[in-house]
């Protein structure tokens, strides 16, 4: 037989193979395959997290450390924040003595408003919007930044300069985003009760000492630490999911937009999860 | 005990089912300034990204004076740069930064070099690279194709290393800047008495920069010789690549 048609044989062949009629064996076998497939990418996804948050602290307690670098993410990370968590903050206390007036004063519990804005406020809505609102922009940031980085081959030129990349990119951040994330959250909780105090005192007609009063009287201090503990965890959670994206981005403007829209989305997602976890741990 | 300073032996990598290195072999004499040409797509940045340790090879060795380096922890990696200068083809500044503390960014990260030496030293190499002085006090962004790579140039090697690598070092500029950049390389090559390893298309880059030339084609050196041999190779890939010919024993997919 020529070597033509033996072409045209298995040609005819292959053909028939992908021409036969599909058995309900098959159906299942492909919603297996599709359903393992689906497994194995999540759990590799989870193990290259997991290593590479490993090395992400790791790198945070080894030398040589690098406390410019430090200084410049603490300033990035948290003081360029402070503008949108403070309005954040602010605007969310004046809806939310508002709101909780028109919602009380049918029970007629109008006294209770400066309680449930503090609480509110400190336990839940400083921590928790100002770490959507940082995962918005600074994640982002972060994620655009270290993925430039990568497709622009200046990560590989860290390594061939003797400079660990773990050590001089990812440890100043993932501390920065620790440790200046409760800060934020303690300007956070003063802003945002001052704003329900505002709202009580020159729309809702508080008085000044009774409001103050029953706002520190309902405060204890698990409720600030609670909130300030999320914020420390929540800090964490942005600045690695962005190091993370940016880290490991594809090539070119469509790898690095894709990074910082993942980063984005998956820190959102993942503080209202550990924002749920937590307050389980805390009050339950 | 070879006098190589860099050897690969049998190195292969595969990513999934594509096989980009097949058992790559090669030696560069200590000294001496080794030029890899080969197509586009036939392994040569791999290879390159292999010997740096930004890639890890699946099998073979990777000697640098005679030291077996695959396998080094971090901080025996990190000792081992120390060695190496790469100019990269992009240029890789950091673009935040200002001329100057690129070119000493490894003088001061990488060994803890005080800053205002390290300054002076990056000043010295932005001159001998042809830049004003004040050039330092630029940013990446403000210069031009030539000019960046002029300052990678000097950022390769300003730490005087034993090894240099030089990645496309003449994509994208025009013949003169190219020339000019060939010359600056065998200058500073020289000067250092450093060892080279270059990957490059350009076959005026190869034949101004190269003592040794190999050829590397589907994941294997298939020639290699002095640069002196080049046009008598006997080797019709060889002959293929260096006359740039559609048609010959290469055969590239389009589409």
């Amino acid at each position: 037989m020529s070597a033509q048609s033996e072409d045209a044989v298995v040609e005819e062949l292959a053909g028939s193979i992908s021409a036969r009629k599909k058995l309900p064996l098959d159906y299942i076998l492909d919603v297996f395959e599709a359903v393992g497939g689906t497994l194995l990418r999540f759990f590799s996804a989870v193990g290259r997290l997991s290593t590479f948050i490993g090395k992400s602290v790791a790198h945070c307690f080894l030398p040589p450390f690098f406390p410019a670098q430090l200084g410049r993410q603490i300033i990035d990370i948290g003081y360029y924040s402070l503008p949108v968590v403070g309005m954040t903050a602010l605007f969310t206390g004046m809806v939310l003595a508002l709101q909780s007036y028109t919602g009380f004063s049918r029970f007629n519990a109008e006294g209770a408003v400066a309680g449930v804005v503090v609480l509110s406020v400190t336990r839940e809505l400083a921590p928790v919007l100002a770490g959507l609102m940082v995962a918005g922009r600074v994640g982002a940031s972060i994620a655009a930044e270290i993925g430039t980085m990568r497709v622009t081959e200046q990560i590989d030129a860290l390594a061939t300069l003797s400079v660990n990349a773990f050590k001089y990119l990812i440890a100043p951040r993932v501390i920065a985003g620790t440790i200046m994330l409760p800060l934020l959250v303690f300007v956070g909780d003063i802003i945002g009760v001052f704003g329900g105090y505002i709202v009580g005192i020159y729309n809702l007609g508080f008085s000044p000492g009774s409001y103050l009063s029953q706002t520190w009287d309902t405060l204890e201090s698990m409720d600030v630490i609670s909130g300030l503990v999320k914020a420390g965890v929540f800090g964490f959670i942005v600045a690695v999911m962005g190091c993370y994206h940016g880290f490991n981005s594809q090539r070119g403007a469509q790898g690095v937009g894709a990074a910082t829209t993942n980063a984005v989305v998956s820190a959102s997602i993942l503080i209202l999860i550990f924002n749920y976890i937590l307050t389980q741990v805390f009050f339950s | 005990m070879s006098d190589a300073k860099l050897q690969l032996i049998g190195v292969k990598k595969a990513f999934g089912s594509k096989k980009v290195l097949q058992g790559v072999d090669l030696e560069v004499p200590t000294g001496k300034s080794l030029v890899v040409i080969g197509g586009s797509g036939t392994g040569k940045s791999v290879m390159l990204k292999c010997v740096l340790g930004l890639m890890y090879p699946d099998e073979g060795t990777i000697m640098v004076d005679n030291q077996d380096i695959r396998g080094l922890d971090t901080k025996g990696r990190e000792r081992l740069m120390q060695k190496f200068g790469m100019l990269f083809q992009g240029g890789a500044l950091f673009d935040s930064m200002k001329v100057w503390e690129n070119v000493a960014f490894g003088l001061v990260q990488g060994r803890g070099m005080d800053r205002k030496k390290a300054q002076d030293i990056a000043i010295e190499k932005i001159v001998s690279v042809g830049l004003k002085a004040e050039t330092g006090d630029l940013y990446p962004a403000e210069l031009s194709g030539g000019m960046q790579k002029r300052v990678g140039l000097a950022r390769a090697v300003a730490a005087s290393p034993e090894i240099i690598f030089f990645d496309e070092p003449t994509t994208g500029l025009d013949p003169i800047m190219a020339d000019v950049i060939n010359k600056l390389i065998v200058e500073q090559v020289k000067d250092l008495g450093a060892t080279a390893l270059s990957i490059t298309h350009d076959m005026a880059s190869v034949r101004t920069i190269a003592d040794y030339v190999a050829m590397i084609h589907e994941g294997t050196i298939i020639w290699t010789g002095p640069v002196e041999d080049l046009d008598d190779s006997g080797s019709e890939y060889v002959e293929q690549f260096i006359h740039g010919r559609a048609d010959g024993p290469i055969t590239r997919r389009v589409a």
